[in-house]
């Protein structure tokens, strides 16, 4: 599917490369050479060749293994994925939590105003914000670059900003569909410690809805990877995927979508399989229905 | 809850006005540049400052209202429209084309929604559809998730055996029984939407795959005054509140609804 996708993109890639001025000779070397002179279907069987032996392709430009391209800059999306994350969860989970507790006050409408807020701003202008007082205004963060820590910070808070308003929501929504329930009161009732009640009793029981948010989310990481790699110069598969549809490189563009999305279909695998873990109710229709 | 509902309903009418009135707001033409006055600060004279080319912004953001609003708005109706006539014909038929149209369903929602919207917004020829087409082509899909499962919930329904009782044909049924009981819940979730399909529609035209320029959409504007991040922040800044108010009041909007007409918890 992405590669009827990718083909059916306006623009010839030779064109792009040789320059409009070359002459007709080269253009059709250079077609041959790449394949594209080829019909749809025998370059999309050609693809599918490449795909079953675990090869992408080669970039049209640079003339580099796509593979090994993605390979190389997947880890750097991945850490800031995880950057994100690891921003994202606790803040996100404690506010929705705090706000559940003490439900109708001051604090639980301000958690509320933030996250609707959260989710109305674009990734790419808060982004752009950030930089301008981060780095160019307090200079206490370098704008745009790869690898280090000081690198990683302002895009991570960036992609953590909208994690953190959906999570506030559905968690506080989560905790307050269980903090009535009965068991809940029996364990105040039989003189558990608040801190103990939270815990056990509401955080396990909110967890299901909260986890699968976050697997859902990994998808907008990788939208918003796309947005803030961009801008902050992050080099990840985000930005590459951005500079490969600029470029019309189709190799790089395929690529990137496949492994996006292959990433995606298993983190939601991985979601599916820790609510086993989570809820017993899960591990039991699980084996009835063997 | 409530009053916050209206207030952003007056916002939003605000806004409409203001974009549908436009040429009388400002004084100042959109696309008019102006090498007397560039990157312009806000002011008595520009509210919003002016761009690299003396444009002035407070105008631009006001004529981007009429796209980025208008695309956004489109594009959540044809998603509802597409969402609606699959969903009714989905959930009412059942059996294996229902499986098959839910299996391309997941398909769609598995995308991670913005290059997915890239993606299609790259086939089509640039333009003002371009980016309409690619937000629906993204959007359909969990309207038709909806509508099919309140379409099942509904199948069995004493009013629906009735009308098949006195010889109704398939069409009859979806369309003159089962289609009003479907609005309702297809608007609340239009409303929950809209919010979305403005910041993506934002997303698509900062990556330069929306309306193409003079025109001006905020994401665009926005993309054009990355350069000028410090010199000129006001570039950014004005359009981006643009997108953010609206979204933010269109998000308000949609949860009022939803409280209002009792979906909370199936939304």
């Amino acid at each position: 599917m992405s590669f009827a996708l990718t083909k059916a993109l306006p623009g010839d890639p030779v064109t792009g490369m040789v320059g409009e001025r070359a002459s007709k000779e080269t253009i059709e070397r250079i077609r041959a050479e790449l394949g594209t002179d080829r019909n749809f279907v025998a370059q999309y069987v050609g693809y599918l060749k490449l795909l079953s032996q675990g090869e992408l392709g080669r970039s049209y430009y640079t003339n580099r293994d796509v593979a090994k391209d993605i390979a190389e800059k997947f880890p750097n999306t991945l850490i800031l994925a995880l950057a994100a994350m690891l921003i994202a969860i606790p803040t996100g989970v404690g506010m929705g939590f705090l706000a559940a507790a003490r439900r109708g006050s001051r604090l639980d409408q301000a958690v509320t105003t933030l996250s609707i807020l959260g989710i109305s701003m674009p990734v790419f202008w808060v982004g752009l914000l950030l930089m301008l007082f981060a780095s160019f205004w307090l200079k206490l963060l370098p704008p745009s670059g790869t690898g280090e820590i000081r690198f990683l910070i302002l895009p991570a808070i960036t992609l953590a900003l909208p994690a953190i308003a959906t999570l506030a929501r559905v968690s506080r929504t989560a905790v307050l569909d269980v903090i009535d329930m009965p068991y809940v009161q029996v364990a105040r009732a039989k003189g558990l410690t608040l801190r103990r009640v939270s815990l056990v009793h509401i955080l396990k029981n909110a967890l299901i809805p909260i986890v699968t948010v976050i697997g859902l989310d990994f998808g907008s990481y990788l939208n918003g990877a796309v947005l803030t790699e961009t801008i902050f110069g992050w080099d990840g598969i985000g930005r590459f995927a951005m500079e490969g549809i600029i470029k019309r490189d189709y190799p790089v563009v395929m690529g990137t979508i496949i492994v996006g999305t292959i990433t995606f279909v298993l983190i939601n695998l991985l979601v599916d399989l820790t609510y086993q873990f989570m809820d017993p109710r899960v591990r039991l229709y699980a084996r009835r229905e063997k | 809850m409530q009053t916050r509902g209206k207030i952003s309903l007056a916002l939003l009418v605000v806004i409409a006005l203001m974009a549908v009135f436009a040429p009388h707001m400002s004084p100042h033409e959109p696309n008019a540049i102006d090498l007397d006055s560039l990157k312009q600060p806000p002011g008595a004279e520009h509210f919003f400052g002016t761009d690299q080319k003396g444009r002035d912004i407070f105008t631009r953001v006001l004529y981007g209202a009429r796209i980025s609003v208008g695309v956004a708005i489109t594009a959540a109706m044809l998603s509802m429209s597409i969402g609606l006539l699959v969903g009714l014909i989905s959930g009412y038929l059942g059996g294996r084309f229902d499986t098959a149209v839910m299996a391309v369903v997941d398909l769609v929602l598995s995308f991670p929604s913005l290059l997915l919207a890239i993606g299609v917004s790259l086939i089509l020829p640039p333009g003002l559809h371009t980016p309409m087409i690619a937000l629906a082509a993204v959007g359909w899909a969990s309207f038709a998730r909806l509508i099919r499962g309140h379409v099942l919930s509904l199948r069995e329904a004493p009013f629906i055996e009735a009308a098949q009782a006195v010889g109704a044909s398939a069409p009859r049924v979806v369309f003159v029984h089962l289609f009003p009981q479907c609005i309702p819940l297809s608007l609340v979730m239009l409303g929950l939407k809209l919010g979305g399909f403005i910041l993506l529609e934002a997303s698509l035209s900062f990556l330069g795959l929306g309306a193409q320029p003079p025109t001006s959409s905020w994401g665009a504007m926005i993309s054009s005054g990355r350069a000028y991040l410090v010199v000129s922040p006001w570039m950014i800044i004005f359009p981006g509140l643009a997108i953010a108010v609206t979204a933010l009041c269109f998000n308000i909007l949609g949860d009022a609804l939803s409280d209002r007409f009792g979906y909370r918890t199936t939304l």
